[in-house]
C-alpha cells in the first residue's frame, strides 16, 4: 500500500518536472527541475530497494553531469537569439518523425510486456555466491553482463577521445 | 512506533543542534588559533577569553538587515545558502559515533557512496549563489568554486575506491569493524589514501590552502559578495558543518573511528575505558585543528596551481594507488 502510494506520487512528480524542464523559461530554472526531477528517480529506486543505484544516480547524474549543464548554461549567452544553423524548429518535421519512432517503440515495449504471459519466470540469472544488493550487482556486471560492460567502457573513452580532437584541431 | 520514529526523530534533533553549536564554537576556535599562531590574542571582550564570542557572532548576525540585491532572482537567492548547508547536515546521518546503535542514526549498506553523492548536491548552494546574485564577481567565483569542487571530487572518489577495496563494505560501521579485525586503523594501511583525502577534503570544503571560491582579493569576497545577515551565516555554517564532515569521514575511514589507538594490542586494553564516542570526537578534534593550523600557516594557491595539482597529481596518484590496492588484494 505505502510503496503504491509512494510510485505513484514519484510518478506524478516526475512527470510534473519532467514538463516543468521543457516550459520553463529561464534555463537555469530549467536544469534545475532536472535535478530535482533526478533527485526523485533516484528516491523511486530506494522504493525498489535498488540503493545502489539510487546512490550512483545522485553521484552521476544530481551531482556530475548537471553541474556541467549549468556550467555551461551560465558561460553561453543565451540571450543571443539561436542562429540560423542551430535553430531548434529547423528541422520540424525529423524531429516529429523522431518523436513519434519513440513514442511507438515505449508503446510497443508497453503491449511486449503486458502481453508476456506472468506465469513464465523471468531469465533465471546464474546463482550469486555473494550477498547484498552492491555485492550482487558488482558479481552480475563482472560475470552475465561481462562484455557489455566493457563495450559501454570503450564507448566512454570513444567518447571522451572524440571530444578531445574536437577541442584541440591541432592534435 | 517508539523505536522507529521516536527515538530517531529525537536521536536527529540532538545530533543537528550538536552540530550547529559547535559550528558556532569552531569559528571561536578559529579566530583563537589563528590568533596565536599570529602571536596575538584573538577576540577577549566578550566573556572570560572571549568564549561568548560564539554567541555574540549569531545573535548579530540574526539581527542584521538581510539585503536581497534589486536584480537577484528571489526565489534562487534564497534557496542557495539552504541547499549548502542542508546537504553537510545529512550526511551525518549515517556516520557512526560508536559501535552501538544508539550511537549512530541508521547504518546502509552503500553508506560511503551515500555519503560522497550527498556532499556532491552541496555544490549547487555555490553556483547558485553565484547565478542568483546577478553579479559579476560572485559569478566568478562560482564557477570557480564549482570547476575545484568536481575536479577535487573525482581525485576524493577514487581515492575512496582502494579503502573501500580494502575494507570490503560500503556501511560506515562495517568499515571500522573491518579496521578492528585487522587490527590496524587504515590510515597506517593505506597512507596515500589518507593523505589524498585529507587534501582533497580541505578543496572541497573551500579551506585554505585552496579557498578560491573566497579570494578576496581577486574576488571581493567570493561567491557570498551580494549575501548579508543569516543567508550569509548559512553558508557560513555550511563551510564550517563541512569540515566538521570531512573530520568524522576521515575519523571513520582512516583513524577507526572509535577504535582506541592499536586495537590489536592487548597491552593498551585499559584504553578501552574511555568511552567510544570520546576517542571519536578526539580524533574528530585532531582534523579540525589541523583544517585551522594550515589555514595559519599556508598561502592560498594561484588558480591554475589548484587545477594543475587536482587533475595532474593527485588524480594519477588515485588511480595508481587503486590499481596497487587491487593487485595486493588479489596477491595477498
Amino acid at each position: 500500500m505505502a510503496e503504491t502510494l509512494a510510485f505513484y506520487t514519484l510518478s506524478v512528480l516526475i512527470l510534473g518536472l519532467a514538463v516543468l524542464v521543457v516550459t520553463a523559461k529561464n534555463t537555469v530554472h530549467s536544469v534545475l527541475f532536472l535535478v530535482i526531477n533526478f533527485l526523485c528517480v533516484a528516491m523511486l529506486y530506494v522504493v525498489l530497494e535498488a540503493e545502489f543505484l539510487a546512490v550512483i544516480q545522485v553521484l552521476v547524474y544530481a551531482g556530475g553531469i548537471v553541474v556541467l549543464y549549468l556550467f555551461v548554461v551560465m558561460l553561453v549567452n543565451l540571450k543571443r537569439e539561436p542562429e540560423a544553423h542551430q535553430d531548434p524548429r529547423r528541422l520540424s518535421a525529423i524531429g516529429l518523425g523522431l518523436a513519434g519512432a519513440v513514442l511507438l517503440e515505449l508503446a510497443g515495449i508497453v503491449v511486449y510486456t503486458y502481453g508476456q504471459d506472468p506465469s513464465t519466470p523471468l531469465a533465471a540469472a546464474a546463482p550469486s555466491p555473494v550477498m547484498g544488493n552492491v555485492e550482487e550487482l558488482g558479481w552480475l556486471l563482472y560475470t552475465q553482463y561481462l562484455i557489455p560492460f566493457e563495450l559501454a567502457s570503450v564507448l566512454l573513452l570513444v567518447a571522451m577521445v572524440g571530444a578531445i580532437v574536437l577541442a584541440r584541431r591541432e592534435l | 512506533m517508539i523505536d522507529t520514529v521516536v527515538i530517531p526523530l529525537l536521536k536527529i534533533a540532538v545530533l543537528l543542534n550538536a552540530v550547529l553549536v559547535s559550528v558556532t564554537f569552531m569559528t571561536l576556535l578559529e579566530r583563537k588559533v589563528i590568533a596565536w599562531a599570529q602571536s596575538r590574542l584573538g577576540p577577549m571582550r566578550v566573556g572570560p577569553y572571549g568564549v561568548l564570542q560564539a554567541v555574540a557572532d549569531p545573535i548579530k548576525l540574526i539581527l542584521k538587515e538581510d539585503i536581497t540585491p534589486a536584480k537577484a532572482d528571489k526565489w534562487m537567492f534564497t534557496l542557495a545558502p539552504i541547499l549548502s548547508l542542508v546537504p553537510a547536515l545529512i550526511v551525518f546521518s549515517v556516520v557512526p559515533f560508536g559501535p552501538d546503535p544508539l550511537y549512530y542514526i541508521t547504518d546502509i549498506n552503500v553508506g560511503l557512496l551515500f555519503i560522497i553523492s550527498v556532499t556532491s548536491i552541496g555544490v549547487y548552494g555555490i553556483i547558485l549563489a553565484g547565478w542568483a546574485s546577478n553579479s559579476k564577481y560572485p559569478l566568478l567565483a562560482s564557477l570557480r568554486a564549482s570547476a575545484q569542487l568536481i575536479s577535487y571530487e573525482i581525485a576524493v572518489t577514487m581515492t575512496l575506491v582502494s579503502v573501500i577495496l580494502t575494507s570490503g563494505t560500503l556501511s560506515m560501521v562495517g568499515i571500522v569493524e573491518a579496521q578492528q579485525e585487522t587490527g590496524l586503523w587504515f590510515g597506517f594501511v593505506q597512507p596515500v589514501a589518507f593523505v589524498l583525502v585529507l587534501i582533497g577534503g580541505l578543496a572541497e570544503t573551500n579551506r585554505a590552502p585552496f579557498d578560491m571560491p573566497e579570494a578576496e582579493q581577486e574576488l571581493t569576497g567570493g561567491f557570498h559578495t551580494e549575501y548579508s545577515g543569516m543567508r550569509f551565516a548559512l553558508f557560513f555554517l555550511a563551510e564550517y558543518a563541512n569540515m566538521i564532515v570531512i573530520s568524522a569521514v576521515v575519523t571513520v575511514l582512516f583513524w577507526g573511528g572509535w577504535l582506541r589507538p592499536f586495537p590489536s594490542v592487548d597491552a593498551l586494553a585499559f584504553l578501552d575505558l574511555i568511552p567510544s564516542w570520546i576517542w571519536f570526537f578526539g580524533k574528530m578534534f585532531v582534523f579540525l585543528y589541523l583544517f585551522i593550523w594550515i589555514r595559519a600557516t599556508l598561502p592560498r594557491y594561484r588558480y591554475d596551481q589548484l587545477m594543475r595539482i587536482g587533475w595532474k597529481v593527485l588524480i594519477p596518484i588515485a588511480i595508481a594507488n587503486v590499481v596497487v590496492t587491487a593487485i595486493l588484494k588479489v596477491w595477498l
